[in-house]
């Protein structure tokens, strides 16, 4: 018998005026299984993951957590809950220090916010937390840095580190590798493996490459005009009329052509303000 | 070591600015003897409180990135608690104590619900309802004059040993004589210290490291867990009291409560320039603005009026020079010092333009 889910969508959905951006999800995902998401653009996968997460409400649906009810739920009583969002586009503390923001994660993960009156240097677990973080990253040598003075490759993997600091139940990966050069993007993958092998976490990881795809995946999900259009093994996934017709006649076993170009602020829906 | 704690490990960050810092700190703390005379011992007291007022005005502005005009509102919520409970309870310490802790659980409150009903909403909204909820208190204070002393607002009489009827010993010490005008200043000098120094400890608490979290990004630090109206609430709430005990210890400075004198917008407008000026999100920067400020207007004039005597019989310049015309100067050195300092005095003096 498979584990029991640690999350599950029913009937997802969300309209935008007459526009349904995501159509009835139904769908579970296991401790220690690394899902991949995959659709053309505008699909509606990060339309997908800001209603798990939070960021926008559903329209019809529901969202479980380790089997609790949190469709009503705020985004960061969502995150409190277990659920690590990573973020398409680099969304981070620019006039911070890398470390900062890091040790931020950690803090907000051990519920310590309203210590009014210590120090925050003097809570040195907390530093030491954030550094090793920083290093499984490779980003130790920029710790006293500020974000905004960072490479955007360097902005990704701070991401990656963020998530890492939260420690969550479910993982949520929205294009992590994307805009990063050829020998940076390994560095973030590699460390995606590395939890998924470490610990029996769920990983959702939306992502164009195929040939990453393939390596990592348990299994694959498809999105097409917001509605789930397959489900199942890789292989059998990409094998099938469903994603040649979702992809438009795209030949998905080709490894990793860049399909995608660079999604725009307007199309992935993530203004910071939803 | 213990120094470096008392400033809650929050260094300067430049040598220059250590100095001046060092040298408006020793300045204040021995002002009746440095500068003698009753004008320049009420500019060091205004000084003193008003770096506690734009501290805790920086709180909310510069740590947090909310913009609140209720700021004053506060600090004259607590001159008329000290003023109130001096005039109904007696000229006593515990007098002072009572009508303080009063002020500041009545600024606290009224914090509280001005933040819950519009710190869920945009910014430019809670912006908005604190400017509407100060005009509306300001109002209220004029009406009430029964309690208030309407607009002339009213004087009380503070502790004995804090007027100069109080002598402390006879003589004087380098010429200044020890009597209870010199406690009052301690009194506000420590106060005020006191104040600043619990500000600079909650600044960088690890609730100030969250509060910087969601001035940089508020989507994300909700995102990574933190309730962000909470925190803004609770923002808001602590600088209301930081700023209702130092109107506490204004009124007393002054031995009068006014609407002019402790909740004028004109304040609201100083505290803002003090901030900006100084550099925003920094503590050191409410020190400088304060400073710089209460300095400028309280000698300008004098400056102007030497200018203009010395200018005597040139074209204009005397005129231009007139003391009347202080304001416009004042006005034209802010808008240069934002021009030229855009991150404040502070930022200028580290180094990032
Ligand atoms: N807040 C919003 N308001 C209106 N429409 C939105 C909103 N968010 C997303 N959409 C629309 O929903 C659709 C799905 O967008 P989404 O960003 O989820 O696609 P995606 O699969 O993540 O695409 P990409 O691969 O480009 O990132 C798009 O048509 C988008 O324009
Ligand atoms: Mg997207």
């Amino acid at each position: 018998m498979p584990p029991a889910p640690v999350l599950e969508t029913h009937g997802l959905t969300v309209r935008f005026g007459g526009h349904v951006a995501v159509d009835a999800v139904t769908c579970a995902f296991a401790p220690g299984e690394l899902v991949a998401i995959v659709g053309p653009n505008g699909a509606g996968k990060t339309t997908y993951f800001n209603l798990i997460s939070g960021q926008i409400p559903a329209s019809a649906g529901t969202v479980m957590l380790a089997g609790r009810d949190i469709t009503r739920a705020s985004a960061s009583s969502r995150t409190r809950a277990g659920l690590g969002r990573a973020f398409q586009l680099t969304n981070l503390f620019p006039n911070l220090t890398v470390r900062e923001n890091v040790r931020l994660a950690c803090q907000a993960r051990l519920g310590r916010g309203f210590r009014l009156f210590s120090l925050a240097s003097d809570d040195r677990e907390l530093t030491a937390e954030a550094e090793a973080i920083l290093a499984r990253v490779r980003l130790a040598s920029l710790a006293g840095q500020t974000v905004a003075a960072l490479s955007h490759g360097d902005q990704r993997k701070l991401e990656v580190a963020i998530l890492i600091a939260l420690d969550p139940l479910v993982y949520m990966f929205d294009e992590p590798t994307a805009g990063m050069s050829a020998d940076e993007a390994p560095v973030v993958l590699d460390l995606i493996a590395e939890l998924k092998a470490d610990a029996g976490r769920a990983i959702l990881l939306v992502e164009h490459k195929m040939d990453v795809i393939g390596k990592l995946a348990d299994r694959i999900i498809v999105l097409h005009n917001g509605a789930l259009a397959a489900d199942g093994e890789p292989a059998e996934v990409i094998a099938s009329d469903v994603v040649q017709e979702a992809y438009l006649g795209r030949d998905l076993t080709e490894p990793a052509p860049e399909p995608a170009p660079e999604p725009t602020p307007e199309s992935t829906g993530e203004t910071p303000h939803v | 070591m213990f120094f470096g704690r008392l400033i809650s490990g929050d260094r300067p960050g430049s040598p220059i600015l250590a100095i001046v810092l060092i040298a408006i700190l020793l300045g204040l703390a021995f002002a009746p003897f440095l500068f003698p005379g009753t004008r320049s011992l009420d500019t060091a007291a205004r000084i003193c409180i008003f770096i506690a007022l734009a501290a805790s005005y920086d709180l909310l502005l510069g740590y947090t990135g909310i913009v609140s005009f209720a700021h004053v509102m506060f600090f004259g919520i607590g001159a008329y608690g000290a003023a109130l409970g001096l005039d109904g309870l007696g000229r006593g310490f515990g007098s002072i104590a009572i009508g303080a802790a009063g002020g500041a659980v009545a600024a606290a409150a009224l914090a509280f619900v001005i933040g819950l009903f519009s710190l869920r909403v945009r910014a430019i909204f809670f912006a908005m309802i604190t400017l509407a909820v100060a005009s509306a208190f300001a109002v209220m204070v004029s009406q009430f004059s029964d309690i208030t002393g309407g607009e002339d607002g009213f004087s009380f009489k503070v502790p004995r040993e804090l007027t100069p009827a109080f002598k402390i010993a006879d003589g004087k010490l380098f010429g200044v004589s020890l009597n209870g005008k010199l406690l009052l200043y301690y009194f506000v000098f420590t106060g005020c210290l006191v104040l600043f120094l619990a500000l600079l400890r909650v600044v960088n608490s690890p609730f100030g490291r969250v509060l910087q979290a969601i001035r940089e990004n508020d989507f994300r630090a909700e995102a990574i867990g933190f309730r962000v109206v909470r925190y803004r609430i609770a923002a808001t709430c602590l600088s209301a009291v930081a700023a209702a005990l130092a109107g506490s210890l204004f009124a007393v400075w002054l031995r009068y409560a006014g609407p002019d004198a402790v909740l004028s917008f004109e304040i609201m407008v100083d505290v803002l320039l003090m901030v900006v000026i100084g550099g925003m999100g920094t503590m050191w920067g409410a020190v400088i603005g304060a400073t710089l400020f209460v300095i400028a207007q309280s000698y300008l004039r004098e400056v102007m009026g030497a200018l203009s005597d010395a200018t005597e019989g040139a074209p204009l310049l005397p005129d231009l020079f007139n003391p009347d015309r202080w304001l416009l100067w004042l006005g034209v050195i802010f808008v240069l010092s934002v021009y030229f300092f855009p991150t404040g005095v502070v930022g200028r003096l580290r180094g990032k333009d």
